[in-house]
């Protein structure tokens, strides 16, 4: 691992993204790039099951929106320490994708895309109705929480470099996927399930698994996000225009390639920064997200990584 | 000889047609059963009752003395019974040598990845596909898809494989070669189950013939014994001058 050029494009992804806003204390450019890392982190965690094996999930937010209600909720009343919490929102949420998984990977096709809403919709109202969680008018954490990292401003930097690390731990998930015989398996499924199966993937196990492992860091972005918030409300945290922009991210970078996703995502991101502050354009990104989406599946179904790999085929020996 | 596969009064029916119909019949280690029938006759069907596709609605099916009645097709391939299919299945956007890393990475040896790669181009290069192994498989021929299905197959290092018409849609030069291929399969000791339409291939290529008919068994033999048949040349061969050809080339 360590002598292919790949895990130093990504430690070099990630050692940029540390360290740019902490020279000179750039907090405003830290808050730009918190959203850069969660999409990024949301966006490579959705592409081993959309890019990989094929399944189009549209409520993965579903997982993001979860770990930040556990995670604020166990900081909350049983005052957990943040570690603790996040660490075991991140692993009740990969357990319950996984029984979520193994019930509906049944489906194919637009089946599954539609269960997948059901998925996010259903656990959505489910919080709204949960009175522990606030029901819909939310949580909020006092800002005593921060103490603990010595104060909201040093808190607010130890929360980007924990979204950093998960950042970069996504990355090298989806790439050390995919040169598993685990991501063989998974692409296998993505071309021809059914010929997988006879080849001896063992199908069922293998997408279940994917649906759990890559619920758990996207859990955790969801904790540490709302936590750096100190409120969460089921509108915010179980946002299916979020999950959707995630598909036309990977859509743009090019699904089933580890670059792709992580590069559309910084892409999309900064111009949904710019329309989201433009006087022309305020609340119009989703409208030139749509737009996007029908040109690169019209003209570039493999996404900027396609278009690149085409123009200079070597390049994929170095960016996956 | 001992018995590597026992189909024992296998049924299954989609509505009200009986596909299979109460059919047993037993291979013997390292040879070459042939399977033959007019269309329809439930050759594919049966091929798919005996790796798990389909669950069989009644009877049992042993392999290598384990009981595979209805086990999952990924198990059975696990367990070093690998198929093709009649129509090709590539995993398109995958290169030759990726498609017949997936038969070795999940097939009877269970490799590792790194270990896959070399079995993957071992099987490749031994159907033919050796100048080919980095060309996506979309963008093989049929001729060459037909290879990629015996050569994933083969990747797996199964104990017995069930061919689908392998040489169906090839030219006479094609279908020389697979049939070259083939007979260096049996060599290396892989029993074999074969479905197939080419009369004089078939007869050739088989130590013994099951003949099926509206799911049942209509006969079973020799070769020879087979194509000379009166209820064989009326259902299926057609014309008893074909089948005095035909008893003639055979091997027995």
């Amino acid at each position: 691992m360590l002598r292919r050029p790949f895990f130093w494009v990504i430690a070099l992804v990630v050692a940029v993204f540390a360290a740019a806003p902490a020279i000179g204390n750039n907090v405003e450019l830290r808050e730009s790039l918190v959203l850069a890392t969660v999409y990024i982190t949301l966006a490579t965690n959705l592409n081993v099951v959309l890019g990989y094996a094929g399944y189009v999930n549209f409520g993965s937010i579903v997982f993001f929106g979860l770990g930040g209600y556990l995670c604020v909720y166990l900081m909350g009343a049983p005052a957990w320490p943040l570690p603790v919490a996040l660490f075991a929102a991140g692993a009740a949420v990969s357990l319950l994708a996984l029984v979520f998984g193994l019930g509906i990977l049944r489906l194919r096709g637009a089946y599954f895309a539609l269960a997948t809403i059901g998925v996010n919709e259903g656990v959505e109202a489910f919080v709204e109705n949960f009175t522990p969680f606030g029901g819909s008018s939310g949580l909020y954490l006092p800002v005593t929480m921060f103490k603990p990292l010595g104060g909201p401003m040093a808190a607010l930097w130890i929360v980007y470099f924990l979204l950093v690390a998960i950042m970069g731990a996504s990355l090298y998930l989806s790439y050390a996927v995919k040169r598993s015989k685990f991501g063989l398996g998974l692409l296998a499924i993505g071309q021809n399930e059914d010929a997988a199966q006879v080849l001896g993937v063992p199908t069922r196990r293998y997408k279940a698994l994917a649906y759990s492992l890559t619920a758990f860091l996207p859990a955790l972005a969801g904790g540490l996000y709302f936590f750096k918030s100190a409120f969460i409300q089921p509108s915010d945290a179980f946002d299916l225009t979020f999950s959707t922009e995630a598909i036309v991210i990977i859509m743009l970078g090019g699904q089933g390639t580890v670059t792709g996703p992580a590069l559309g995502a910084y892409l999309y991101e900064e111009l949904r920064g710019w329309l989201l502050t433009s006087d022309t354009f305020s609340n119009f990104q989703l409208v030139i997200a749509g737009s996007l989406l029908l040109i690169i599946v019209l003209f570039l179904p493999g996404g900027l990584m396609g278009w690149l790999y085409g123009r200079w085929p070597r390049l994929r020996s170095l960016l996956e | 000889m001992t018995a590597i596969l026992e189909v024992q009064e296998v049924g299954k029916s989609f509505g009200g047609v009986r596909a299979v119909d109460r059919l047993s019949f037993v291979i013997e280690e390292r040879e070459i059963l042939g399977l033959i029938g007019p269309n329809g006759a439930g050759k594919s069907t049966l091929f798919n009752l005996i790796n798990g596709v389909f669950r069989p609605d009644a009877g049992r099916v042993r392999f290598c003395g384990a009981d595979i009645t209805g086990a999952s097709p990924h198990r059975v391939a696990r367990l070093g019974l690998a198929r093709t299919h009649q129509i090709v299945q590539p995993l398109e956007a995958m290169t030759v040598l990726e498609n017949c890393a997936v038969g070795a990475c999940f097939g009877r040896e269970n490799l590792p990845r790194a270990r896959a790669q070399e079995a993957a181009r071992e099987a490749a290069v031994f159907v033919g596909l050796e100048d080919r192994l980095d060309t996506p498989a979309a963008q093989l021929t049929i001729a060459g898809k037909k290879r990629l299905e015996l050569a994933r197959a083969l990747a797996a290092q199964p104990l017995l494989l069930l061919l689908d018409e392998v040489l169906a849609g090839l030219n006479p030069t094609e279908v020389e070669r697979m049939i070259g291929v083939i007979r260096r399969l049996r060599e290396r000791g892989i029993t074999i189950l074969i479905i197939e339409h080419l009369m004089q291939a078939i007869m050739s290529l088989s130590d013994r013939i099951v003949v099926l008919n509206y799911g049942k068994r209509l006969a079973e033999g020799t070769p020879a014994s087979v194509a000379n048949d009166p209820q064989v040349i009326e259902a299926y061969l057609g014309d008893p001058a074909l089948a005095r050809e035909l008893a003639g080339k055979t091997r027995a």
